[in-house]
């Protein structure tokens, strides 16, 4: 699995974070996603798939043969 | 099908709730879910018209749209009250479309983050205990409103933006005001206007002594010149009131439907379990869905879905409440409230850049709340008959008005 996030869609709602906190964080200053793992360890798969499907800005591609 | 009839013969929009079912949404949306995504609705207040989407997909694929505006000054905004009539209160950035709405919210975003909130996690837990233990050292029965869920998140929010909690009861009044459907516009527009001049003061205060707080750092933006002081005082009102309102009455709402669910309570009552403290908290949001008005946008361009047109300028009304009872998302009866269901996808929060911007804080305010009080009042009980609790029928924010309760 590969994971893209476009930082001008993020709307900073921290879903990810939540989610996912091993793969994405945020930025200090405004709360921005910030990717910590491009390819993810396959344990962490259904979370980024979860945090991907409640993104409420649509700012997280998955791209899952990779 | 309601898109021939004329808008006198439509169903108006809000639909009242059955008598005694106090947690579902009123069935006649339930009626219209099982008709399709899309039916036409009016609004009784303004006389217009507007499209009800009451399907899980098709509202968020509506709120994610960016064909799809949230600028409440477009002619065909499905409003309460009609526009220019001085009802409409600056909300700042939630009633505007990016970039404008994108400046604003990330001027504040960073104080919303998952990590800045979790560092708040063991003041808001010391709030909590001392609240507890007031309430236990005081008479009984009580209103747990005002004795507890209120109180909470009020001084939360007033900690995080830098104002004095001594002001509470000045701008609970006027936020109550603010949200109450059956308020005359005039008295609304005074409301937001004496809330608008508080925060005006303080941002003020902020500029000349700054304090370690978020309107002190928005003060700063203003001073750079990133925003006027009037843009400053009226995200400081949308942050006062989104930040009690809300989590006050899902924690008073929250208790009373666990209450009326013993075996739900006991469950949340007994686990040392973090997971499922917050699994809870999802499920009595999207249970709940206390923002029962709906989330209201209106099209900016001709949009097919659903095998229909949703034509420029006509308004579109997303029931999240109803939404959230979609038994294609939630399956295995989405009506019973279970705190062990996966309910994560709710939208109780909205969906789209516009989602809600506290919903971190808001989450971990209700898991320190729910696990704390249900865990030191165990025997927590309702003082009064249910149907003698005045419920907020008429609030932007559903909830109850009092909850009388003992131990």
């Amino acid at each position: 699995m590969k994971v893209r996030v476009d930082e001008d869609k993020c709307c900073g709602a921290g879903q990810c974070v939540l989610l996912a906190p091993d793969v994405f964080d945020q930025r200090e200053d405004d709360g921005i996603v910030i990717l910590l793992e491009v390819e993810p360890a396959e344990h962490l798969h259904a979370s980024v798939r979860e945090a991907a499907a409640v993104c409420p800005a649509a700012a997280i591609e998955l791209s899952e043969n990779a | 099908m309601t898109d021939t009839l004329s808008p006198a013969e439509l169903p108006d929009f809000p639909m009242a709730r059955a008598a005694g079912c106090p947690f579902d949404p009123p069935p006649q949306l339930r009626d219209l879910q099982q008709e399709g995504p899309l039916a036409r609705v009016r609004i009784p207040e303004s006389g217009g018209t507007a499209w009800l989407v009451t399907t899980y997909a098709e509202q968020r694929a509506l709120l994610a749209d960016r064909r799809v505006s949230s600028d409440v000054t477009r002619p065909g905004f499905p409003i309460p009250v009609p526009a220019g009539s001085g009802g409409g209160i600056g909300l700042s950035f939630i009633l505007m479309d990016d970039p404008e709405h994108a400046r604003l919210r990330r001027m504040v975003q960073a104080a919303f983050t998952v990590r800045r909130v979790e560092s708040m996690r063991p003041a808001v837990q010391q709030i909590v205990d001392d609240m507890i233990d007031d309430l236990l050292a005081g008479p009984k029965p009580v209103d747990l409103v005002e004795a507890f869920a209120l109180p909470v998140p009020s001084l939360v929010i007033c900690e995080l933006l830098g104002v004095p909690y001594t002001d509470h009861d000045f701008f609970q009044e006027n936020s109550k005001t603010i949200i109450k459907r059956s308020v005359a516009p005039e008295e609304r527009a005074a409301a937001g206007g004496r809330l608008a001049q508080y925060l005006d003061d303080l941002v003020g205060r902020k500029l000349t002594e700054p304090g370690d707080d978020l309107l002190s750092r928005v003060a700063e933006r203003v001073k750079a010149g990133d925003l006027t002081r009037q843009e400053a005082a009226q995200m400081g009102v949308l942050l006062l009131i989104a930040g009690h309102e809300t989590t006050a009455n899902m924690i008073a709402l929250g208790t009373l439907a666990l209450l009326r669910h013993p075996a739900q309570l006991a469950l949340l009552r007994e686990t040392d379990d973090p997971k499922l403290v917050a699994g809870a908290v999802e499920e009595l949001l999207r249970y709940l869905n206390i923002t029962h008005n709906g989330r209201r946008r209106v099209a900016l361009e001709d949009i097919e879905i659903a095998g229909r047109t949703i034509r420029a300028g006509e308004g579109i009304i997303m029931a999240n409440d109803i939404g959230n009872r979609d038994p294609s998302v939630f399956p295995d009866n989405p009506d019973e409230l279970d705190i062990r269901r996966d309910a994560r996808r709710h939208v109780a929060f909205g969906f789209g850049v516009h989602q809600c911007l506290g919903q971190p804080l808001a989450r971990m305010e209700l898991q320190v709340a729910y696990s704390t009080l249900y865990r030191r009042v165990p025997t927590l009980s309702l003082a009064t008959d249910l149907d003698r609790i005045p419920f907020k029928h008429d609030g932007a924010v559903y909830g109850v008005y009092e909850l009388p309760v003992t131990w």
